[in-house]
């Protein structure tokens, strides 16, 4: 791939479309300094974002259409929220300002673009807004679910030769954001860096299983029943971190955070489809009383056989605690010196 | 007769395009449009009702939690369920903190950039609001994204992660707090109110929240020795007059904010022109003349449907036109103070009508109220104590889940069948602010606000008192329509 050298900055056009906006939000948790020098030392010079430029109505179409015409080497498209096909295949529930569907603009814009990246599953592969009756037959840029296609058709790939960079998540982490950019802007980005969903591998290599403050629970399969219980939520409240692919439980949110963490199941939104889960997201599906969803990597034969061992053994303390909200047995205290 | 059409209308949540005719420089008439169109009434359809908990959040990056709580208040009522003390507390404290985020990122990174723009040049507080406000590179900006970033680890105990919880359930909250974490949190808000005492107040919050006229506020702002980003704010807007703009409606509604036990803290209500009296929400109808919306009368939320019709006649927007009895109503920050009658914003209403400042002044109001309320509220988790119960089954019911957003009043109207949503309706807070016009042909409550607006010269397509105006709603266009 053609690396830009380091002393000429990206340029980066962010737009919106079928969205909550919920990614660029994400974005300003944060923690740097202050973004906005981080992005600009990353090697990232920030055209226009809808919700932070300046620039607005006939000034903010000048800078879109000047990417377009070539006028301004347009780097790194960034685009958040799905795009929005309907209706009857037009694009016009989002149009622009001009009057043309903005899933027409996305794809000129992706046809000069050195990198285009979906920002948020949204974006990447429809997302939320393509769930139940697909009222708005919304796609991501090179998805559809776990389709390759979307807007821009399987064998899309930009003007370096990689396809669409998907963020995959609802939302993002900022870091993945920040990290992804600035690992463009410094040429670390290459095929090999992706997954089959074309996510950056960095954070996609992981687990959300990984780090989870519940694994003592998870070990022994002791369930918790209801929000707020301490216990493993994979067998009966629908978490999904051990098959989703993310590094929640290790990066962490808003500080000390993550969905887990907060109490709640993991809904596997890195991945294409989350959206519609096919059973009610907070329930685990069954059959025969072992979960349909298993952790990745893990034969069903040693399942079932460790988690019936381990349950039998579980701990006094780690049973009461699972069904609590607050430890009501603590940790054993040894008197002898621990070997 | 000259059109004017504003888009993108940026440095708001969403995508919005005002159109403005323009005659003697004058605006004549304003219509308001929400170019995007997703439809999430119609991907709840035959959901199982707690689904709505994962699906809401998602209509709004910017008032997720807000989304969220109305849908578990909606869920609860269906299912006839108190959540304990505990979770109430951690719900009010969720929602407080994102409304206090979301006025602090309206004030500084949508709102006050417009003054740092060159049409301004002449003026002599340019510099100064240029090296503070402008966007992207202002000192202020560098200032206040890593201090919310700090604020908002709020949300990393609270609610696991921002935006998009599930933690707010119909039982109460799914993350109870321990006691090492409630000395954690209660660090975080003395964090937060250092910052804004001394950068954004300048004074204490008490004293910024006792402020009781609008002579007393303009005294106060003269007497701030420090340079502090409000009465830098007060200053520009009094020298622009900008308290003189932007009037809409005259009629005012809050579906009351932050309960706890009986009361709210802010009490619902309807102000009309002066007179404060009681909300009767059953005279809500959703009209559809001019929006891109099927159907013939006006319907109460609970009986509506949203289904597009792209093709519609004399329509110019995705978004309906909710009236209350027929009448336009404004939402929001300056709404929940007039009902709940703090005397400051009160009387910058009497005075001049809703406008640009007072607008303004409420949000950064609500923030001195509501931080020392999040203290107290903080003080009287008990960890240890339930924070959650189980949701019970839900097979059939009909129920309402009405909050305050930062923005204002969001209801959800629920209809469960067989265990399944047959029906969800959501009237959001700029749904209210920024509908078209209705049957009558009368003008929502922006549209209303922009006429007679001067249009300036030179202005590039965007005349900036217009941006002002629009702006001093802090719309949220993805909650709009959804």
């Amino acid at each position: 791939m053609n690396n830009v050298s380091r002393q000429e900055p990206l340029n980066l056009l962010w737009l919106q479309s079928g969205g909550c906006g919920g990614c660029t939000l994400s974005l300003l948790n944060a923690e740097c300094t202050n973004l906005f020098d981080t992005l600009k030392g990353s090697g990232i010079r920030l055209l226009w974002h809808p919700s932070l430029s300046e620039e607005s109505a006939q000034e903010a179409r000048r800078i879109i259409e000047d990417c377009v015409n070539g006028v301004t080497r347009l780097d790194i498209l960034c685009l958040e929220g799905a795009v929005l096909r309907g209706p009857h295949g037009s694009g016009g529930f989002h149009l622009t300002t001009g009057g043309d569907p903005v899933m027409a603009l996305v794809e000129k814009l992706a046809g000069v673009a050195r990198h285009t990246v979906a920002v948020g599953s949204c974006a990447a592969f429809g997302g939320v807004t393509s769930a139940g009756l697909q009222p708005a037959d919304a796609c991501g840029l090179q998805f559809d679910s776990d389709v390759p296609g979307g807007l821009l058709g399987r064998d899309y790939r930009d003007s370096s030769g990689l396809p669409v960079i998907n963020i995959a998540g609802c939302p993002t982490h900022p870091n993945w954001v920040i990290e992804t950019l600035a690992a463009l802007a410094s040429g670390m980005v290459n095929l090999q860096n992706l997954d089959a969903f074309q996510r950056p591998r960095m954070y996609a290599d992981h687990l959300v299983h990984h780090g989870c403050t519940r694994n003592e629970f998870y070990e022994f399969k002791a369930s918790a029943h209801k929000p707020s219980d301490l216990g493993c939520m994979m067998e009966n409240m629908g978490c999904k971190g051990t098959q989703a692919h993310a590094d929640c439980n290790t990066r962490l949110w808003n500080g000390e955070g993550s969905c887990v963490r907060g109490g709640y199941a993991c809904i596997s939104c890195t991945e294409p489809g989350f959206e519609e889960p096919g059973h009610p997201f907070a329930e685990t599906p069954k059959v025969g009383g072992i979960p349909i969803g298993l952790p990745i990597d893990m034969p069903k034969a040693w399942f079932v056989v460790l988690a019936s061992l381990s349950k039998s053994a579980t701990p006094r303390r780690v049973k009461e605690n699972a069904v609590a909200d607050h430890q009501v047995v603590v940790p054993a205290v040894k008197r002898t010196r621990q070997k | 007769m000259k059109r004017l059409v504003v888009g993108p209308f940026n440095r708001v949540e969403g995508d919005l395009e005002v159109a403005l005719d323009v005659a003697d420089g004058k605006v004549q008439s304003a219509y308001v449009n929400s170019p995007m169109y997703r439809g999430f009434e119609q991907i709840l359809k035959d959901k199982h009702p707690l689904d709505a908990l994962v699906y809401v959040p998602r209509i709004c990056g910017i008032c997720s939690v807000a989304q969220s709580a109305a849908s578990s208040r909606a869920l609860a009522n269906a299912m006839n369920l108190q959540p304990p003390e505990n979770g109430r507390l951690a719900a009010n404290l969720t929602l407080a903190a994102e409304n206090i985020a979301d006025h602090l990122s309206h004030f500084y990174l949508f709102f006050m950039p417009d003054f740092a723009r060159d049409f301004y040049k002449g003026r002599a507080w340019f510099r100064d609001a240029q090296t503070r406000f402008k966007s992207v590179t202002g000192s202020a900006t560098a200032e206040v994204l890593p201090a919310r970033a700090k604020f908002m680890h709020l949300m990393g105990y609270l609610a696991g992660k921002w935006p998009h919880t599930l933690s707010l359930q119909p039982g109460g909250s799914s993350r109870p707090i321990e006691l090492t974490e409630q000395v954690r949190l209660s660090i975080l808000l003395t964090e937060l109110r250092l910052f804004l005492e001394r950068t954004l107040f300048g004074d204490n919050l008490e004293a910024f929240a006792s402020l009781d006229s609008e002579s007393a506020l303009l005294a106060w702002a003269e007497s701030r020795k420090t340079s502090a980003d409000l009465p830098r704010f007060l200053a520009i807007a009094y020298d622009l007059e900008l308290q003189k703009l932007g009037q809409a409606s005259g009629r005012v509604m809050s579906y009351g904010a932050y309960h706890d036990g009986e009361n709210d803290l802010f009490p619902p209500g309807l102000w009309e022109n002066g007179v404060r009296g009681a909300l009767d929400i059953s005279v809500i109808r959703e009209d559809v003349s001019h929006s891109w919306m099927k159907g013939e009368t006006a319907l109460a939320p609970a009986v509506g449907f949203t289904l597009p019709q792209p093709d519609k006649t004399g329509a110019y927007s995705w978004c309906k036109a909710p009236r209350l009895d027929g009448r336009v109503i404004e939402t929001g920050a300056l709404a929940r103070q007039v009902v709940a009658g703090h005397a400051l914003i009160d009387d910058l209403v009497v005075r001049h009508g809703g406008n640009v400042v007072a607008r303004v002044v409420a949000r950064l109001l609500e923030i001195a109220r509501v931080l020392p309320v999040m203290e107290e509220w903080l003080r009287r988790i008990r960890p240890g104590e339930p924070f959650c119960f189980a949701a019970t089954a839900l097979e059939d019911g009909n129920s309402v889940g009405l909050v305050e957003a930062a923005r204002g009043s969001l209801g959800h109207w629920l209809e469960v069948r067989q265990g399944k949503i047959r029906n969800y309706q959501i009237i959001a807070p700029t749904t209210w602010n920024f509908s078209p016009r209705d049957a009558t042909g009368k003008p929502g409550a922006l549209e209303q606000a922009l006429v007679g607006i001067q249009i300036e010269e030179n202005n590039q397509g965007a005349p900036v008192s217009v941006q002002h105006v629009v702006r001093s709603f802090d719309p949220c266009m993805v909650c709009t329509v959804h």
